[in-house]
């Protein structure tokens, strides 16, 4: 085990995917000399050749369209969208096709199709450059959604998104680039579908994604002395492992989300909708949902902060389950 | 071009299985509906003919076509059993998509048949990836796509055809123009006079083909084939044509009678076509009537084997959708 940052996880990722299977190729924008909107991606091309790291024109619905022929062809395709802001432009070759081709042909296709792409706020790029919709892509039957928050699930899970034979959506934030953890050396898979506790507690349960799952460890942090909080993070809003959610709150009863999505018709409602239905008398506070403003992402430093949730604001969330009613 | 008398006829037995095909699918609608059940929107192909025969006749088996929302006519041209057609057309568990498809999602991979769209252009993207995929994997598979001419005015067209011609991609672009985009004449969309001289503006070649002469597009296509396998790049043929039905069975049909009346007696792209061969002494009278017959009967067969198909066990509905599953 050693240290190496988020960026470089993924980066070790896709060499050793690369190296271990000659379909997989990565196609986007800018990768070969930037490595891509995040740097990920470079040294690929200079290691693999040209032909495995496809450089492609300012043409999302075309190149995301070529990776699902691809993938529907035997081939392996990492795709990059520089933001996750521009799935706009593509987004009908990602809903209408990579998610419903297998199913609409009667399985007669698989589709093993990575669309790797950055999430997220807080660097004052204002709201075409600040989005987190993963729950789009939950809503769409057919993908697989990955949202990793530390250097080895970026890793782990990239590995096990690009062995996938299914649509994945992977979504990284900008913010967590240069965060460091320890990553294995080599070989390590993480199975889609696996939360992790990332802190053990017992009063309250608290799910976190992405970023926020940072944010989140802080606040539990802060305040141990007063309340125990157990903080998982999902990994993987689809697959979804319930299990692990379910049985922390069986433990707790309570349950806080934290996701910097907005907060309308987010993930986290469909967290709490089943945490609702299947352990309802576990529950002994209403479960409650921490997001991101009902708002486009302000570019000014103070309104994007008011917009996303802070250490502070999740202590308050998580102090409003205990209090009296 | 020389082309051997059986290959000739052939492609009329082709020509012949479509119109049978179309028609008997209609009748089908038709008593459907009456009966008070759906078989959701059928796009009829019957004018088109010589479109998709001669462009599928110049193709190898392992040669991938993407077909349209109006995709019957190059299922059948690619050599699928017109027996899992129609019985996906009546949802049946024997349909060639397992009843998930219907009418405008039909796939066979070992034909190379890589599906209808109900997206209009839709499959200009998805294009890209088998030729991609070709070139990756060095085979001389070439890709055709077909569209419309409503796909031609698809952002999709510009992204996919620029990317095909920089990327010296093996792909033939055929524009199915049959002068309307559901009820809108395509001289209202199109600014320039051919879709065709829009190549132009992609630096690959462009041209007009008259879609009523199977001769004409066969040749037009095995040129456009001969240069993408030779790595030369893409071509953009538009086959000039004319559907004789309404866009799909439930809107009305409010073009010109006269208009209709004109191509049907002009220019029918069989009527034509039988002529060719009968004036020729490559197919006499006699031969026609077998012809003819065998078609009948191979569309008969297929609606028997269809009506007797059992209909899918709606506790399979959940399969297909994941590839582990």
């Amino acid at each position: 085990m050693r240290e190496a940052s988020y960026v470089k996880a993924l980066n070790e990722a896709l060499i050793e995917e690369m190296a271990r299977d000659e379909s997989v190729f990565l196609i986007g924008e800018d990768l070969v000399e930037l490595g891509g909107g995040s740097g990920a991606t470079k040294g690929l091309a200079e290691r693999f050749g040209a032909h495995r790291v496809r450089q492609t024109p300012l043409s999302e619905a075309a190149f995301v369209g070529l990776a699902v022929g691809a993938a529907m062809t035997g081939l392996r395709p990492v795709v990059e969208i520089m933001y996750v802001d521009f799935v706009t432009v593509c987004m009908d070759q990602i809903i209408n096709q990579a998610a419903k081709l297998r199913y609409m042909s009667g399985g007669q296709f698989t589709i093993p199709l990575v669309i790797r792409s950055q999430g997220g706020g807080g660097t004052s790029e204002a709201a075409q450059h600040s989005q987190s919709p993963e729950a789009w892509f939950a809503h769409t039957p057919g993908l697989k959604v990955v949202m990793p928050a530390t250097a080895a699930d970026a890793k782990g899970l990239l590995k096990s998104a690009i062995r996938d034979d299914n649509p994945v959506v992977f979504l990284e934030h900008k913010l967590l680039y240069a965060t460091k953890g320890e990553v294995p050396k080599g070989e390590y898979l993480i199975p889609l579908g696996q939360a992790e506790v990332k802190r053990p507690g017992h009063d309250v349960t608290l799910v976190a994604t992405s970023l926020m799952v940072h944010k989140s460890l802080a606040a539990a942090e802060t305040i141990a002395d007063e309340i125990s909080v157990e903080v998982i993070d999902p990994r993987t809003l689809v697959p979804l492992d319930i299990d692990c959610i379910n049985a922390s709150v069986r433990k707790t009863g309570r349950l806080l989300v934290v996701q910097e999505a907005c907060t309308r018709g987010g993930f986290g409602s469909e967290i709490v909708r089943r945490v609702t239905e299947e352990c309802f008398d576990s529950l002994r506070s209403a479960p409650k949902v921490l997001g991101g403003a009902n708002l486009p992402m302000p570019f000014s430093h103070p309104l994007e902060t008011a917009c996303i949730p802070q250490e502070e604001t999740i202590i308050e969330a998580i102090s409003s389950l205990l209090a009296p009613p | 071009m020389k082309i051997a008398p059986d290959r000739l006829r052939e492609m009329l037995r082709l020509m012949y299985r479509i119109r049978a095909f179309e028609c008997r699918a209609r009748q089908l609608f038709e008593e459907n509906r009456l009966r008070g059940s759906f078989m959701g929107a059928l796009h009829s192909y019957e004018g088109e003919e010589a479109v998709a025969v001669g462009a599928c006749v110049a193709l190898r088996s392992d040669d991938y076509i993407l077909s349209t929302h109006r995709g019957h006519g190059h299922c059948i041209a690619k050599g699928v059993d017109v027996r899992f057609m129609m019985a996906e057309l009546l949802g049946k568990e024997t349909g060639i998509s397992k009843g998930r498809g219907g009418s405008m999602h039909m796939f066979n991979p070992a034909l190379g048949l890589l599906g209808g769209n109900g997206i209009v252009g839709g499959g200009i993207p998805l294009a890209l990836g088998p030729a991609f995929s070709a070139q990756y994997r060095h085979t001389d598979q070439v890709t055709v796509c077909f569209f419309g001419d409503g796909a031609a005015c698809q952002g999709n067209f510009h992204e996919s055809l620029n990317l095909a011609s920089v990327w010296k991609l093996p792909v033939v672009y055929i524009c199915e123009n049959n002068q309307y985009a559901v009820t809108t004449p395509a001289h209202e969309s199109i600014a320039v006079a051919n879709v065709a001289d829009r190549a132009a503006g992609y630096g690959c070649p462009g041209e007009v083909v008259d879609g009523g002469d199977v001769l004409a597009v066969y040749t037009a296509v095995t040129k456009a084939v001969q240069r993408a396998r030779e790595s030369a790049g893409p071509t953009l043929l538009e086959c000039k044509t004319y559907r004789y039905q309404a866009h799909c069975m439930v809107i009305p049909d409010r073009r010109d009678p006269e208009e209709l009346a004109r191509w049907r007696e002009e220019h029918d792209p069989i009527y034509h076509f039988e002529q060719y061969l009968l004036d020729r002494h490559i197919m006499d009278e006699a031969q026609q009537s077998e012809l003819n017959e065998q078609v009948h009967e191979t569309v008969e067969e297929a609606v028997t084997f269809a009506e007797a198909s059992p209909l899918p066990n709606p506790n399979t509905v959940v399969e297909h959708l994941w590839a582990e599953d």
